[in-house]
């Protein structure tokens, strides 16, 4: 189960996930995203509390990454653990998707790119 | 048997009574002895009556499966022979009435012989039918009183021998007590409640005529009442009690079918509503559907309630179409009372919330200007859901009653019961057709794994695959090339259940195809993903790890697609390190960029190295505490384990695992390929 806590700092929109992003969890995720690509162009992700995700809470953000791209928006993951962090490594996402360690430095590098 | 010695018996008895009857009346007449003492026709008298009651006992024992009804029209019967044929006699006697034969003592006794006969036949028998009729219910009680009372009756047709006649204080005194005792024996009227309001009717006059019979041949018995007479029935205690039995519960039962007509209609009213009830419940055993269950219910609310009109609205769980029966009514009509129900007042609510919907609410309401008066409207649920609205209407205003609420409660409850029923027995079909074919889908795959990995001349190889549902998205392969080279590839579709299992089978197409091109680790990869970009849907991808082993080499050339790192153990090191190399799952970029994403790897091999390929069911696999296997405890069993042959140490990794998540169930697909290289021959 997750919960999905949003909030606006400044111009950012910070996405707080809580729990764990299973197969059956991740669709509330996916469902999140996919509503506010639609209007927000800085999307912060706090995984500090995410304590677990699994191939498919993987593909919600890899799903996103194409459509990203071609609308401007710039999605920064901060706070992620070690097995988190560890699994977006193996499968080379980390290439992909920018992850950084502090909220300031997911501000910094949103407003860089 | 019985029957034909009664029978005999009774014939027998009856010519002996006559002949010694009329002999005597002869002898008595002409002043001559015949030297037959007079208890002998006593004596046949009390045989010929002990007969006909064994007679027709027997007889009415063969009826097991008559009915009351039909007994009563049978007595009926014999009773109407027997008044004719006694009509008959008087008329006979009437011919003779001013001649000198109609004084002779002899024909007077004669004529009264016949009609003594055809009186004690037709006394016995309804005699026998009567305790029929008071056995309906039998009690051990009600069985020995009657024996008693059959003991008084023999012990009364003694007193023929000792010349009690009417008047008699003795006389009086058994008849007396026989009257008591039919009065005790005349509540025993249980039958009556069985019948229907026809059925009673049709009694009352069956019995009443009955009596009109009996009471005809006594008063012919006792207008013929005669010196002349060898034996007066009127004289016989017997005779004389019997026929008090069989009027005084003959009367009785009239008078208590008579009271009981005006309640007999309530009566039948409660027993349709339990075959009703009866009919809803057993729908499900007696084949029926659940229209039908929708039918009975109408039909019989109706019935209950005597409504002058109805419609049931129906609707099934996940449909949003409704389907409507009717009663005396159209839907012009049924649309014309939805319109009058706010207009009419709401005469008392069922159900404890405030009505939000005229139609989801149990109420009665009383409609102003209409044809129909009161409305009766009651909602069916199953466990909150709802199924449908019973609409009951009459014509006169207040036309429902608590007790018809009461039953119209419970009708609907036996048929949301029985309707529960069909439905909980759809879903159980359906799942096991669903189950049928997860268990088809779960064979199918199984055949996509190889089922037994072809051990090599320089290596020993296992494979093990789980799935955590019936279908998984693991995927490994074994593909001997050339004489030198073979080929390894595994990999996990993201995602679990079915569509990883459809994945799954497309990435095996792909490299049975692309295997056989002799590419490199990259190439495969590269060509894989471009395959893959069209066919896996947005939000799946595929973790891929592709080997080629080269003996010639001594060699593994490998890439990885965002799988698993490969753990190797160095045999003379005695070390095990896992290779990470930058990759990117397949599907993840689908264009032209991917190649940048790809690496390849080469470790040089000496024998007895192990090659440990897995993917994340393992290392992810978690216990009760939330705590992940992990990498670093495979790696230590490979080490531990490392001079065991592969199946040994697959075995060692399978029962660590089980061990560690303990109790809870494995939540992802796992596969474990281990390789140990032999001795280098060549």
């Amino acid at each position: 189960m997750i919960t999905i806590q949003t909030n606006k700092e400044e111009d950012f929109y910070i996405l707080k996930i809580r729990g764990e992003v299973d197969a059956s969890s991740s669709i509330h995720l996916d469902n999140k995203i996919g509503e506010i690509i639609k209007s927000e162009k800085k999307i912060l992700v706090d995984c500090n509390d995410l304590q677990y995700i699994s191939s498919a809470g993987l593909g919600v953000f890899m799903s996103y990454i194409h459509e990203m791209e071609e609308g401007e928006i710039k999605m920064v993951l901060y706070g992620l653990g070690n097995n988190v962090k560890n699994v977006f490594h193996i499968l080379g996402l980390d290439q992909l998707i920018n992850i950084v360690e502090t909220k300031e430095d997911a501000k910094l590098l949103v407003d860089a790119i | 048997m019985r029957i034909r010695i009664s029978f005999v018996l009774g014939i027998v008895s009856y010519l002996m009574l006559a002949i010694t009857g009329l002999m005597l009346a002869f002898s008595r007449a002409n002043n001559i002895s015949t030297g037959i003492p007079s208890f002998i026709p006593f004596l046949s008298f009390i045989i010929f009556f002990i007969s006909i009651y064994i007679f027709y006992q027997a007889h009415l024992g063969r009826l097991k499966d008559a009915n009351l009804q039909d007994l009563l029209w049978k007595i009926f019967v014999t009773g109407l022979i027997a008044t004719i044929l006694s009509l008959a006699l008087k008329l006979f006697k009437f011919l003779f009435e001013n001649h000198k034969v109609g004084d002779n003592p002899l024909f007077i006794n004669f004529i009264y012989f016949l009609n003594l006969g055809l009186l004690l036949a037709f006394l016995v028998s309804t005699f026998v039918v009567w305790e029929r009729f008071i056995f309906y219910q039998k009690s051990k009680r009600l069985i020995y009183s009657w024996r008693s009372f059959i003991y008084f009756l023999l012990i009364s047709m003694s007193l023929i021998f000792f010349s009690v006649e009417f008047g008699d204080p003795i006389f009086y005194a058994f008849l007396g007590i026989t009257f008591l005792i039919s009065i005790y024996f005349s509540v025993n009227l249980k039958w009556v409640a069985y019948l229907n309001y026809k059925q009673k009717w049709k009694s009352i006059l069956l019995f009443l005529l009955i009596v009109v019979y009996i009471s005809y041949f006594i008063i012919q018995v006792v207008d013929s009442s005669n010196e002349i007479l060898i034996l007066n029935l009127l004289d016989n205690v017997t005779t004389m009690g019997i026929f008090t039995f069989v009027v005084v519960y003959a009367i009785t039962s009239v008078l208590v079918l008579l009271f009981n007509l005006p309640t007999s209609s309530v009566f039948e009213k409660k027993l349709e509503e339990i075959i009703n009830f009866q009919r809803l419940s057993q729908s499900r055993n007696t084949g029926k559907n659940k229209a039908e269950v929708y039918e009975i219910l109408l039909e019989s609310s109706v019935s209950a309630v005597m409504a002058d009109a109805a419609w049931l609205d129906t609707i099934e769980p996940g449909s949003i179409e409704t389907k409507q029966l009717r009663y005396k009514i159209d839907s012009k009509e049924i649309q014309d009372v939805q319109e009058h129900i706010p207009k009419g007042r709401i005469k008392k609510l069922l159900s404890s919330d405030p009505v939000k919907n005229l139609m989801t609410n149990r109420y009665i309401a009383s409609i102003r200007d209409y044809r129909f008066r009161s409305i009766l409207v009651f909602p069916i649920f199953i466990q909150n859901e709802s199924l449908g609205t019973l609409v009951l209407l009459k014509e006169i205003s207040d036309g429902f009653n608590d007790e018809m609420i009461n039953i119209i409660g419970t009708f609907i409850n036996q048929a949301s019961i029985s309707i529960e029923n069909f439905n909980l027995i759809d879903a159980a079909v359906e799942n096991e057709r669903y189950a049928k074919e997860l268990n088809i889908a779960k064979t199918v795959q199984r055949s996509l794994l190889p089922s037994s990995l072809e051990k090599s001349e320089f290596f020993d190889i296992i494979g093990y695959s789980v799935s955590a549902d019936e279908v998984g998205g693991d995927y490994y392969d074994v593909y001997k090339i050339s004489e030198d080279k073979t080929i390894l590839i595994i990999g996990d579709v993201s995602g679990k259940g079915t569509s990883a299992a459809f994945h799954m089978s497309q990435l095996k197409g792909i490299f049975q195809s692309l295997v056989q091109l002799q590419l490199s680790p990259k190439d495969f990869l590269i060509y894989a993903n471009n395959a893959l970009a069209k066919g896996l849907d947005k939000n799946s991808f595929i973790t891929v790890a592709y080997y080629i082993i080269d003996r010639k080499s001594g060699s593994v050339e490998f890439s990885r697609a965002g799988h698993c790192p490969t753990l190797f153990y160095n045999y003379d090191k005695k070390i095990a390190n896992y290779f990470y190399g930058i990759g990117l799952g397949l599907g993840i970029i689908r264009n032209n960029e991917f190649y940048r994403y790809v690496n390849i790897d080469k470790i040089k091999y000496n024998p007895n190295d192990i090659l440990v390929l897995f993917t994340d069911g393992i290392t992810e696999a978690r216990n009760n505490n939330q705590e992940e296997f992990g990498y670093d405890r495979l790696k230590s069993l490979i080490i531990e384990n490392a001079g065991q042959t592969p199946d040994k140490i697959k075995e060692a990794i399978v029962s660590a695992l089980n061990s560690f998540c303990g109790s809870t169930a494995p939540d992802d697909d796992f596969t474990l390929i281990i390789i140990k290289f032999k001795e280098n021959k060549t």
